[in-house]
């Protein structure tokens, strides 16, 4: 038997560079955890069954290292007047502890990585980016900021990111024996009543942490910022919290999984450098009516993509077979008429769910495709994305 | 328990139980391990004639596909149909109730693997 998994490796000149780890490296390979390479880290895959940690966060709680993120710190005079010309968000309008999920795109509007911006302190922003892509943000801002009085730090390597996700994530934050709750540092919140999108200081046994009520599974959830090497300590917290709640640490299988129900894109999947926000359906994320300054890539998501240009769809099955990144989509006709981008069997729905970019003649609600699995036509049907939203909130 | 010992090898990770001309074929822990979670099995129909070294079925999980390799030339005389309502047993129990297919057979290669040169294979 072998893996028909794509481990095809870049041929380079050089040899090629060993992985980074995570600060929370050790306590993975205690848990017994199988790593990968993503983005350049070396992180966990799963711990024991990716199906049980995706049930976890569903039902629970989940415990995620996501330290190979970027973290990169924006300061200075104009660091927003900078980051409203570098991004697509009114970064500008976002007020002190508040967060937007938005892009940095080229000039024709093509999407180099989707970010997380937080106005955490007074004059300053956090921008967190995608692992892989750390490298060209980092290398676009840098350029970007020619002319701005701001500063652009990378702190990635001294800061550690864990997240917390599923109902019973802020009951596990309350339990959390020395975490506390600082008001000279929490920007007007507390943890119960902190907004989704929103973000505040707190302590872990004296160590300043950036608590924000963001993520990527669809369930409520908070993301803690913290030192690298505090970072052990506060996993450990977490879990001996955690433990009456069910909460159970889990990896980058169930992270995807959990995504992908939730419709969320991922980089390299959804986004590219090829797509328009538009295409991803993001265009509403572009605030072209309330941002009036310009920023790169404006001109051309003001243009639009060109007609024909593939959209993105959410596609369901029928039985158990998984669609996969890469499979045709083909329409009633058998004629390809676009890609999975993303696919899974999905784990709390029970059939098989993907996104697609299609043909946009191909794209409306109810429309009878099919997707080529290995040389079998699997019959999907177009259906409205998200797939799965969590049950105390609408769509 | 299987006597995992007395079991023979593929160099594609899959195990092979002879009794008499029946050979029962299934992946090993090492393999279902990699592959993580099962959830689908793509197995060959009862009666279907199959040829040593060639990819008769797929394992699938959530995250990759892993092929089945016929090891012997035979034909297939039963099929494991519990695995194939509850993927999961392939994790569970890779040599027992895990199982993937029966194969009647004339001759046993001589490349199988015994459990020792296996063992060398994955460096357990």
């Amino acid at each position: 038997m072998t893996d028909r998994v794509d481990t095809t490796t870049d041929t380079q000149l050089d040899a090629p560079v060993a992985p980074k780890r995570s600060p929370l490296h050790a306590v993975h390979e205690a848990a017994g955890a199988t790593f990968t390479d993503f983005g350049g880290w070396l992180m966990p895959v799963r711990y024991d069954s990716d199906l049980a940690e995706h049930h976890a966060v569903r039902s629970a709680a989940g415990l995620f290292d996501i330290s190979h993120m970027a973290e990169l710190a924006i300061t200075g005079q104009q660091a927003a007047a900078f980051l409203d010309a570098a991004l697509a968000a009114n970064v500008s309008a976002i007020a002190l502890s508040r967060a937007k999920y938005t892009m940095i795109l080229e000039p024709d509007g093509g999407v180099i990585d989707d970010l997380i911006v937080y106005h955490n302190a007074p004059g300053e922003y956090l921008v967190v980016a995608n692992a892989g892509n750390r490298d060209v943000v980092v290398a676009e801002l840098a350029e970007r900021i020619r002319g701005f009085d701001a500063s652009l730090h990378d702190g990635t390597e001294a800061i550690a990111l864990l997240a917390v996700q599923g109902p019973r994530a802020e009951e596990v934050l309350r339990a959390t024996d020395g975490l506390a709750e600082d008001p000279a540092v929490a920007m007007g919140h507390t943890i119960a009543d902190l907004p989704y999108y929103a973000c505040m200081g707190v302590r872990f046994r004296g160590a300043a942490v950036l608590l924000a009520r963001t993520g990527y599974t669809g369930e409520d959830g908070f993301e803690l910022f913290v030192e690298a090497g505090r970072a052990a300590e506060l996993w450990a917290a977490l879990t001996d919290a955690g433990a009456p709640f069910g909460l159970v640490p889990c990896g980058l299988a169930a992270r995807d999984t959990l995504r992908l129900e939730a419709g969320m894109p991922l980089y390299g999947h959804e986004l590219t450098r090829d797509t328009l926000p538009a295409q991803a359906g993001l265009g509403r994320v572009v605030p072209l009516k309330t941002k009036t300054a310009d920023f790169v890539g404006r001109a051309a998501v003001e243009a639009g993509p060109a007609d024909g240009a593939p959209v993105l769809v959410g596609l369901a099955a029928e039985g158990r077979r998984a669609a996969r990144a890469g499979y045709d989509v083909l329409d009633a006709d058998g004629a390809r008429i676009g890609v999975v981008t993303s696919g899974a069997l999905s784990p709390t729905l029970g059939y098989p769910i993907a996104m697609a970019m299609i043909d946009p003649a191909s794209a409306a609600v109810g429309t009878a495709l099919a997707i080529d699995v290995r040389g079998t036509a699997l019959p999907a049907r177009v259906v409205p994305l998200p797939f799965y939203t969590r049950p105390d909130r609408t769509a | 328990m299987a006597d995992t010992a007395s079991l023979q090898y593929t160099e594609e990770h899959e195990w092979v139980a002879v009794d008499g001309d029946i050979a029962t074929i299934g992946i090993t822990a090492y393999a279902a391990e990699q592959l993580g979670d099962v959830v689908y099995l793509d197995l060959p129909s009862v009666g279907q004639v199959v040829t040593a070294g060639t990819v008769v079925g797929e394992i699938e999980s959530t995250k990759s596909v892993g092929e089945l390799y016929a090891p012997v030339d035979g034909e297939v005389v039963a099929v494991n149909e519990a695995a194939v309502a509850s993927p999961e047993l392939v994790n569970a129990e890779p040599f027992d109730g895990g199982w993937l297919i029966r194969v009647r057979f004339g001759s046993l290669p001589t490349s199988l693997l015994t459990a020792d040169e296996y063992a060398t294979r994955t460096g357990a």
